[in-house]
């Protein structure tokens, strides 16, 4: 997945931004509740976020968030 | 190619399609997914068309629709539940569930071209009445206080595994849900009856054995021909119905365990269905390490134990609750196995060929 630019002032902003132009991406990293899937982590500037039900942590204009995938099963 | 010559397998690591060649072998002939675990799989004999629901694991669960036979696949949208988060409160950390695995997919009647069900874990149901395009949760059943009641078997969260639309009518649908009991609507999901009448858990404490809604149908097949006839393999034996689910009658017979998970019946005669049977209940392999098929061609009174062509020396091939079929003929069967074995039988079970691949492990085979 290529990197992009988008706004937001919170983690769930700039993924709903990504979201908007890439609409099959969410069901990949949230589920149906709107939560981080289980097994995806992002981080933002290097650091893990804590809130992985609303991804309520602060980003600033020159964040970098970066959404990988862990590593389970087999 | 015509029908039952050809067998989907559903695997921890992708799809893959067999088919049958002139001179009677079966083949690889080819593959999807490679690498991603495939749930369930469904040919739809109204349209040809073809889905396949996956299950990533980090990116949860997906489903493909391929409208070429699986040349060409499509993403098309998953069952998922709506949202609960709270009115008006947009701050509260979002509850409710999230689709865990696609289990089951089965067509709609004859008459309802493009409708499809869908039985998942955590336990919902889903119904599509495009061909995927999208899908509903079946409310009525979802929100059964019973349901709180149901509980996981082998995974965390309770699910719907099989699926038997009447032929006859096909707002008549019976569901089996490990652990959850068997329930039947008769109108197409509207309203919902449990019918466990007969059956018993012997894992449960006394007072709770015939408790409708914890009972742990691992399969639930009907008989195409007479679809008042149903077949459970059950956490702790055999259960067969004449009445579609009113009434159950423990089937007592089978050799050489009552334990299993899958069963199938014959398509035109109810009184023949095989079963696989293993060790109970926590152990789960083969007995004595050998894979066998019991059949009856009674009703369950007598079982026939079938062992050609199977291996029967340090064999621990555990057959998971889609990983045998029959097909149209009642003829021709797929078994499938955890440990990636497949053994194909075209002489109702008599005798079995093994394919030579080494396939991983199998969730479902399915005859097309």
């Amino acid at each position: 997945m290529p990197a992009l630019a988008v706004e937001g002032a919170t983690v769930r902003e700039a993924l709903d931004a990504v979201f908007v132009t890439n609409p099959g991406l969410r069901g990949y990293v949230l589920d149906d509740q709107g939560r981080l899937r289980r097994h995806v982590v992002v981080f933002v500037n290097g650091e893990m976020i804590e809130d992985r039900e609303r991804m309520s942590d602060r980003v600033e204009p020159s964040s970098e968030l970066f959404v990988m995938q862990a590593l389970s099963g087999g | 190619m015509t029908a039952g010559e050809r067998i989907r397998v559903a695997t921890r690591k992708g799809l893959f399609a067999l088919e049958r060649g002139s001179g009677g072998s079966w083949t690889v002939a080819r593959t999807a997914f490679l690498g991603d675990p495939v749930t369930a799989v469904l040919d739809d004999p109204r349209d040809g068309t073809l889905y396949a629901g996956l299950n990533l694991g980090h990116f949860g669960v997906k489903l493909r629709r391929s409208s070429d036979g699986g040349t060409t696949w499509d993403e098309i949208p998953t069952p998922a539940y709506p949202p609960e988060r709270a009115v008006g409160d947009l701050d509260a950390t979002p509850a409710g569930p999230s689709v865990f695995q696609i289990w089951a997919l089965e067509p709609g009647g004859r008459a309802e071209p493009g409708a499809l069900w869908a039985g998942t874990i955590p336990g919902g149901l889903f119904r599509s009445v495009d061909r995927g395009a999208s899908w509903s949760l079946v409310e009525s059943l979802w929100h059964r206080p019973e349901r709180q009641q149901w509980f996981g078997g082998g995974y965390d969260d309770p699910g719907i595994h099989s699926i038997a639309v009447d032929p006859r009518d096909a707002s008549n649908v019976a569901v089996g849900v490990s652990c959850g009991g068997v329930w039947v609507t008769t109108d197409c999901g509207g309203t919902w009856d449990v019918r466990t009448r007969g059956m018993f858990a012997a894992y449960m404490p006394p007072e709770r054995r015939e408790d409708p809604s914890i009972q742990d149908p691992h399969r639930l097949v009907q008989c195409p021909a007479a679809p008042d006839v149903l077949w459970v393999q059950h956490h702790n034996g055999v259960f067969r119905s004449v009445d579609r689910g009113t009434s159950w009658n423990e089937v007592t017979a089978v050799q050489p365990s009552c334990f299993g998970f899958a069963v199938a019946v014959h398509p035109a005669d109810p009184e023949t269905a095989w079963l696989v049977p293993a060790v109970k209940d926590e152990c789960r392999v083969p007995v004595d390490g050998r894979v066998v098929v019991a059949r009856t061609g009674d009703g369950g009174r007598t079982f026939e134990v079938l062992r050609r062509g199977l291996p029967q020396e340090q064999a621990y091939d555990l057959v998971y609750r889609h990983g045998l079929d029959v097909d149209g003929s009642g003829k021709r069967l797929a078994l499938g196995s955890t440990t990636g074995g497949l053994w194909i039988s075209e002489d109702g079970g008599e005798s079995w060929t093994g394919l030579p691949a080494r396939l991983p492990p199998i969730y479902q085979v399915r005859f097309a």
